[in-house]
């Protein structure tokens, strides 16, 4: 009874298990991965010397745009969606998500407001090509044919975000195992938390943003054209209100993988959990009010400049406090090096470059310097790469053996780790130096002097994505070839958590049909 | 191939670099500049960077040596304790006090930044896809006779980008000034506290000059205001930092800072020129053609591609109803644009003479064999009221 299933296509078509749909959205996001990273090999080629070898400025600037969108809204997002419809019934001791038909509803949206925006490609005009900011008039006046499409995916991906985090709140909210108070839940359910509620709040934003787009474009308003009495500058700031909580959404869930898996593999408790949840708290509030730091070059006044200096710069008070309470965790523990930790430490670290370049890029003084440069690229990538997606790999790698009850390959796992490590830092640091020496973003060509770092970057870039291959073969190998030693229920030694001590390996297809005693 | 010698070099380059440290050389970190504010950014921002690395090394230091100290095989038996109220108040406040020793000189330089007042020559700046215009607005002379012209990519480096071959086998581009050239630079005069005026025709651009750390954005339809006291004559070089469509890559800025004399002589020929009135000589078919070939690589080519076909977007002139049609429709298109397309209305851009060249060029070149022309006279009366 307890591992009934229904079998064939129907099983994943009209599931409402959060196991499956979990699956589907990890696999899912995986493929958009792939796809996105595809889109970064096509640019990083073309930026390996100076001159035009090969694609055309038009062509690179819907490469730039599709890679943006597909990263942010088709993998991070979906994957961390992905984890949390795994992970959070089976860590608060409920059967599945509270509402399970919308559940299946908000994955299957996706693959259609994906298929809208990647089929842009095919049109006549191409792709969106106007980054994934879509600053208007750019994207409106000037906007390609197929612009259109693309606000209608983002419409999509918008709706399926927004059921996907009323379900988490709902859940968490209502479906706890009786003695799972608040402050008791793991920390991977309390930033899932926050973050849905991130989400709530931004998704509709990013709507309104589209639909004015929209309106501008054939319905004759003029939000954000100048000759009709709207503002260029209004889209900015509509588009940052949801953009800057949007970075949170995506690093949130990150910072409860690393919580989870630290203490785990130093076999201590986690340091310091009530601040922990108190600083995502706070970095969630602060994120509604620094969004015009993107904007220091816009013509703001200057008493706003100031504010959104000062604000942003606050941010890395509570990041601060949860770098030091990881390592505080790690602080006299007893500790090992498996594949999942390796990644969780790689993160504390990488993503703490990258907040050292936020605190830089949040003084309006010298931002002025940085803004819209490859500095700003490197900024960003530090703190999503081995910051958000090597979040999303510790995850993988610590629960998989929970979910298939096989152990992946540890050994191509490390191989995978070190290289990975090598290949994000190759593409990534030179970044900071071509920025600082004058190298805009978003552009096909360069002047001499960035070549150096430029190839570097490049043939980093290459490394990296031949990793994900690797990573696709470690997955293929341990869940479809079913190769790999059996996992213990516990899989890990330092392992707590219900899903480590209430179930076997692998998990049931229903688990906590009786909810568990918590103490 | 060199490839692999090319590359050799660079990471042995990259390691000389790592060891010895932020140096000053301007490859790899951001410049002092030539302003008394772009040092005063530069300070601030070597004073970040350090401060960055302390805390790093603080940092990870702790961290590397707990993930060496309590490794399982040396640290068998883990700590019990899971907070303390005393280190987590220290590690919150003493991050704050950091923040505010930061925030207080960058308060004081932005608010230098931003305060253009008392300037003594103001320049307006309008950025249009895939160009600038600069606009002297002399608040002396108000005879009428501003002096105005547009800034382009220059032609060699067009050439150089399309032509780089392909694959990874590209030809090796050794010009330095490689896609930070221009026809004809902003000229501006030493020691003169400059105010621009930015604004945009059609998207957002964004004007960036590293070496004076000017960058604001070009917004269409509203006025942004910066300001630079150059102290060095010389000349330095910036780009568009805003994305702005295809050439966005290609529209570098160079800015020539000239000694008063100097500026004063070459602004009073400015003038002169704009006094002159342009130059309407008539013309034969065959000159027309050369000066339209030139004219149409220099400021048609990137959208409608040499050969005339297009690309994407941008549509084909060969054999098509504008090129081979009536020939005053295809005046109106080049003359007033076309709008709510990326087709700018070249009437205030270009020179009679080249719009004369280029219209004749278009109707003739290619498999077009229109057969007629048009002079820069009759490019001019259209331009004033249909002629006299």
């Amino acid at each position: 009874m307890a591992d009934h299933k229904p079998t064939g296509i129907s099983r994943w078509l009209f599931t409402t298990n959060h196991k499956d749909i979990g699956t589907m959205y990890l696999v899912f996001s995986f493929i958009m991965f792939l796809i996105g990273g595809g889109m970064a090999m096509v640019i990083r080629a073309e930026l390996f010397q100076p001159g035009l070898q090969f694609v055309e400025p038009n062509f690179f600037n819907q490469m730039t745009t599709l890679h943006g969108l597909i990263m942010v809204f088709g993998a991070v997002m979906p994957a961390t969606v992905g984890l949390a419809n795994w992970l959070i019934p089976m860590m608060i001791g409920a059967p599945d998500m509270a509402l399970p038909r919308m559940n299946n509803w908000s994955f299957w949206i996706l693959p259609a407001a994906f298929g809208l925006l990647l089929s842009s490609l095919f049109m006549e005009g191409g792709a969106p090509n106007f980054g994934w900011t879509f600053y208007a008039p750019l994207s409106t006046t000037y906007g390609p044919p197929s612009t259109d499409f693309f606000i209608f995916g983002v419409h999509l991906m918008g709706i399926s975000s927004i059921m996907g985090a009323i379900n988490v709140i709902v859940t968490v909210f209502n479906m706890r195992a009786p003695g799972m108070t608040l402050m008791k839940m793991p920390l991977f359910v309390w930033t899932w938390l926050i973050t849905a509620f991130l989400l709530v709040m931004v998704m509709p934003v990013l709507a309104g943003a589209v639909t004015m787009m929209l309106t501008d474009r054939h319905f004759g308003t003029s939000f954000f054209d100048a000759a009709g009495g709207g503002d260029p500058v209004l889209f900015q700031h509509v588009f940052w209100f949801f953009g800057h909580p949007e970075v949170y959404i995506m690093i949130l869930p990150a910072f409860g993988i690393a919580s989870a898996i630290i203490p785990t593999f130093a076999r201590k408790k986690l340091f310091g959990y009530s601040s922990m949840v108190y600083a995502t708290a706070s970095i969630a509030f602060l994120s509604f009010i620094v969004w015009a730091h993107h904007m220091f070059t816009v013509g703001m006044p200057v008493q706003g400049e100031l504010f959104f200096m000062i604000a942003t710069m606050l941010i890395a008070v509570p990041t601060g406090v949860k770098v030091f309470n990881w390592i505080a965790t790690m602080w006299q523990g007893s500790i090992t090096y498996e594949t999942p930790m390796l990644y969780a430490l790689a993160f504390v670290i990488l993503f703490t470059i990258g907040g050292f370049s936020g605190v830089m890029l949040a003084m309006t003084p010298v931002d002025w310097q940085y803004h819209d440069t490859y500095f700003v690229v490197a900024h960003f990538h530090y703190v999503l790469f081995p910051g958000a997606i090597f979040g999303t790999m510790a995850a993988v790698y610590y629960w998989l053996p929970k979910w298939t009850g096989r152990m992946y390959d540890e050994k191509l796992a490390k191989v995978h780790f070190w290289l990975s490590i090598i290949f994000v830092n190759l593409t990534f640091f030179p970044m900071h130096f071509s920025g600082l020496a004058g190298m805009q973003r978003r552009v096909p060509d360069y002047a001499i002097m960035y070549s150096d770092f430029n190839m570097l970057s490049s043939i980093g870039a290459f490394g990296l994505g031949l990793m994900q291959l690797l990573f696709a073969w470690i997955l293929i190998k341990a869940c479809i070839l079913k190769k790999g030693e059996k996992a213990t229920d516990q899989v890990w030694e330092g392992a707590e958590g219900l899903e480590f001590t209430h179930m076997p390996s692998p998990a049931p297809y229903h688990t906590f049909d009786t909810p568990p005693k918590i103490d | 191939m060199s490839l692999f010698r090319k590359l050799a070099l660079i990471v042995a380059s990259f390691s000389a670099l790592l060891l010895s440290g932020c140096g000053d050389d301007i490859k790899y970190n951001m410049r002092e500049g030539v302003t008394e504010i772009s040092r005063e950014v530069y300070d601030l921002h070597m004073i970040v960077i350090w401060v960055c690395v302390v805390i790093g090394v603080i940092t990870f230091g702790a961290m590397f040596y707990s993930m060496f100290a309590h490794r399982k095989s040396k640290n068998p038996n883990p700590a019990k304790f899971s907070h303390s109220t005393v280190v987590e108040i220290i590690w919150t406040v003493i991050p704050f006090i950091i923040l505010i020793a930061l925030a207080v000189p960058a308060v004081g330089l932005l608010i230098k930044m931003e305060d253009a007042s008392d300037s003594e020559l103001t320049v307006m700046v309008k950025g249009y896809q895939w160009k600038w215009e600069y606009k002297y607005i002399d608040g002396d002379d108000n005879l009428g006779n501003d002096v105005s012209f547009f800034s382009n990519l220059d032609q060699k480096s067009r050439d150089l980008s399309v032509n780089s071959g392909s694959g990874f086998s590209g030809i090796e581009i050794t010009d330095e000034n490689y896609l930070l050239e221009v026809d004809n630079p902003l000229v501006l005069p030493v020691g003169k506290k400059v105010r621009f005026l930015v604004t945009a025709d059609d998207v957002i651009h964004s004007f960036w000059v590293p070496d004076f750390s000017v960058k604001k954005d070009a917004v269409p339809g509203f006025i942004n205001e910066v300001w630079t006291k150059v102290d060095e004559p010389g000349i330095y070089r910036g780009v568009c930092a805003e994305l702005c469509g295809k050439d966005h890559g290609f529209m570098p800025i160079v800015v020539k800072v000239l000694p008063q004399a100097e500026y004063d002589a070459w602004y009073a020929e400015k003038v002169a020129e704009a006094e002159a009135g342009p130059d309407l000589n008539e013309r034969t078919m065959g000159q027309l053609m050369a000066e339209g070939e030139a004219a149409y690589n220099k400021y048609c080519s990137s959208c409608h591609m040499p050969n005339g076909e297009g690309n994407g977007p941008f549509p084909s002139l060969v054999g098509t109803a504008v090129t081979t049609g009536p020939i005053e429709k295809h005046i109106d298109v080049v003359l007033n644009g076309v709008s709510g397309t990326a087709m700018q209305a070249f009437g205030n851009q270009l020179t009679e003479a080249e719009i004369a060249a280029i219209i004749t060029y278009e109707r003739n070149a290619w498999s077009n064999d229109m057969g007629d022309k048009v002079q820069p006279q009759e490019i001019h009366d259209i331009k004033n009221g249909g002629g006299e």
